[in-house]
């Protein structure tokens, strides 16, 4: 504590404080207290937050194959696994983003079967787009560091399992799977703060995340910088809390680095 | 069957078409565009990150800190955010300080904009992989060109950058990849970049499925490209070192 408040950061923090207080007291905040906003601002966080759970989930549990068929898989599905990750990695997640929604929303109504089948009261909205597209994405950029966190557990490893005469999926469920976790453990927050920031281009395919939630505080009440501001302090404070969890749970897994 | 895929193929080159009713120069010129602001971007956020790396390793402590303030700031909130922010208050401080000064207010060109924004952001990601770089220079190096009593720009330009860029490389090599394809969030803006452009071009026909495919095509093209060059600038800059790799 006694490091960190040296004499110049003191100044600094008081100067902070002074134009936090500015902010405060000269900026136009009336909106806040209306509550038909406070409840949409809410729904957007909500809706940031459970948009940025599923499709970390669900991109990881997707990277796993994706990682092990680059990794070992035959060149039948190696290719395709390095196909995809390749374009996924190399054009905007806007891009495709709308190439789903706009291209395959489209497609979809002229198909009967899909037209008839149960799912399409949920393909008539946005969110699935959303939540496809963001996952597809997790996958393919995780896909790729999970190649790597397999080929780099150690060869003895897998042979000590196969020489115990392990089975293979017992092998890959006790052996390799946890130990390639562990190499990807130290780089998931960051991902997931990665992730948080690609949320809010959900906005453009009318999802009300807090992005969007702002952006219609500001078109209703024509504020121009005070929804903004509230909207980058929201994700300052997600990111902080991202950050503190994984810190925490990193604390919590051992590790003996050589 | 093979006379359906043979027309719609057709009728794929003719929306693909240079001159108009054809979208291929609307795509091109997006395309175009979104080079140009990746350059812009990269090449400002290369002089913000030099000078926030030295700034945050050999600057004084106000600097310091608040460099540091800067770079989790940028890091910490989505770019689509900070294009907001920084599109609505460049423009606006910029009007502002030109009305004051007694002149008139200006309209900024949307490329120039887009350059100073994402550079920014930029600036703040390069700023934390240049630091990274210069912190693996061995500081033998360092101490040996101070005692040799080298001022310390030239220990920068002589000694520090030659040494780190095979350190920096990778990551710089990424933060442009990540620029050519932050580009595409001007699109939200309403900028004319190569996103906008499929936008628009599959809006009016209705030809997702042409329009969006060409378009990752040249996204994919570019950074194929980029990936490539990058492998050669890599070898060129680790000329002279040993193969770790075994």
């Amino acid at each position: 504590m006694q490091d960190f408040l040296k004499p110049h950061r003191i100044v600094l923090i008081l100067i902070a404080a002074g134009l936090v207080t500015w902010c405060v007291l000269s900026l136009n905040w009336t909106w806040l207290a209306e509550p038909k906003y406070q409840v949409l601002i809410l729904q957007g966080i909500w809706r940031t937050l459970w948009i940025l759970v599923v499709t970390m989930v669900v991109g990881m549990v997707l990277a796993i194959p994706i990682g092990l068929a680059q990794a070992a898989g035959p060149w039948y599905l190696a290719w395709p696994a390095r196909i995809f990750c390749t374009v996924i990695r190399g054009t905007p997640l806007l891009m495709q983003l709308w190439l789903l929604y706009y291209g395959l929303g489209s497609l979809f109504p002229s198909i009967p079967w899909i037209k008839d089948s149960a799912l399409w009261p949920y393909l008539r909205q946005a969110w699935p787009f959303a939540v496809v597209a963001l996952s597809l994405s997790v996958a393919g950029y995780e896909g790729e560091v999970m190649r790597g966190a397999f080929k780099g557990v150690p060869h003895g490893q897998l042979e000590a399992a196969k020489s115990m005469g392990m089975p293979a999926f017992t092998m890959f469920r006790r052996i390799w799977l946890p130990q390639a976790l562990q190499r990807v453990l130290p780089t998931l927050g960051g991902e997931t703060v990665s992730q948080l920031k690609s949320t809010p281009l959900v906005s453009t395919i009318t999802i009300m995340d807090i992005y969007a939630v702002t952006g219609r505080i500001r078109q209703d009440t024509f504020i121009i910088y005070e929804p903004l501001l509230l909207l980058a302090v929201v994700y300052m404070v997600i990111t902080g809390l991202i950050v503190l969890m994984f810190r925490w749970f990193e604390s919590r897994t051992p590790t003996r680095t050589a | 069957m093979t006379g359906l895929e043979a027309l719609s193929a057709a009728s794929a080159l003719d929306l693909l078409a240079f001159s108009p009713p054809g979208w291929g120069a609307v795509l091109l010129a997006g395309l175009a565009n979104s080079v140009v602001i990746a350059l812009g971007a990269y090449a400002l956020g290369f002089g913000i990150g030099i000078g926030g790396a030295f700034g945050k390793l050999y600057g004084g402590p106000i600097l310091k800190d608040l460099l540091a303030v800067y770079t989790t700031i940028v890091r910490a909130v989505p770019e689509l955010v900070l294009i907001l922010i920084l599109f609505y208050a460049f423009t606006g401080l910029l009007n502002e300080a030109l009305l004051s000064w007694g002149y008139d207010r200006v309209q900024i060109s949307p490329i120039i904009t887009g350059i100073v924004v994402l550079g920014v952001v930029q600036g703040a990601y390069q700023t934390e992989v240049l630091r990274g770089g210069i912190l693996a220079v061995p500081a033998g190096q360092i101490e040996a060109a101070r005692a040799m009593g080298m001022p310390s720009v030239v220990v920068a330009r002589r000694i520090i950058l030659p040494l780190m860029t095979a350190n920096a490389l990778p990551g710089l090599a990424n933060l442009w990849l990540n620029a050519t394809k932050d580009t595409a969030l001007l699109a939200v803006i309403g900028f004319s970049e190569l996103t906008k452009a499929t936008y628009q071009a599959s809006a009016t026909t209705k030809a997702f499925f042409v329009f969006y495919p060409a378009a990752m095509l040249l996204y994919l093209g570019i950074s194929l490209t980029s990936t490539l060059l990058i492998g050669r600038i890599e070898k060129w800059a680790r000329r002279g070192q040993r193969d770790v790799r075994g």
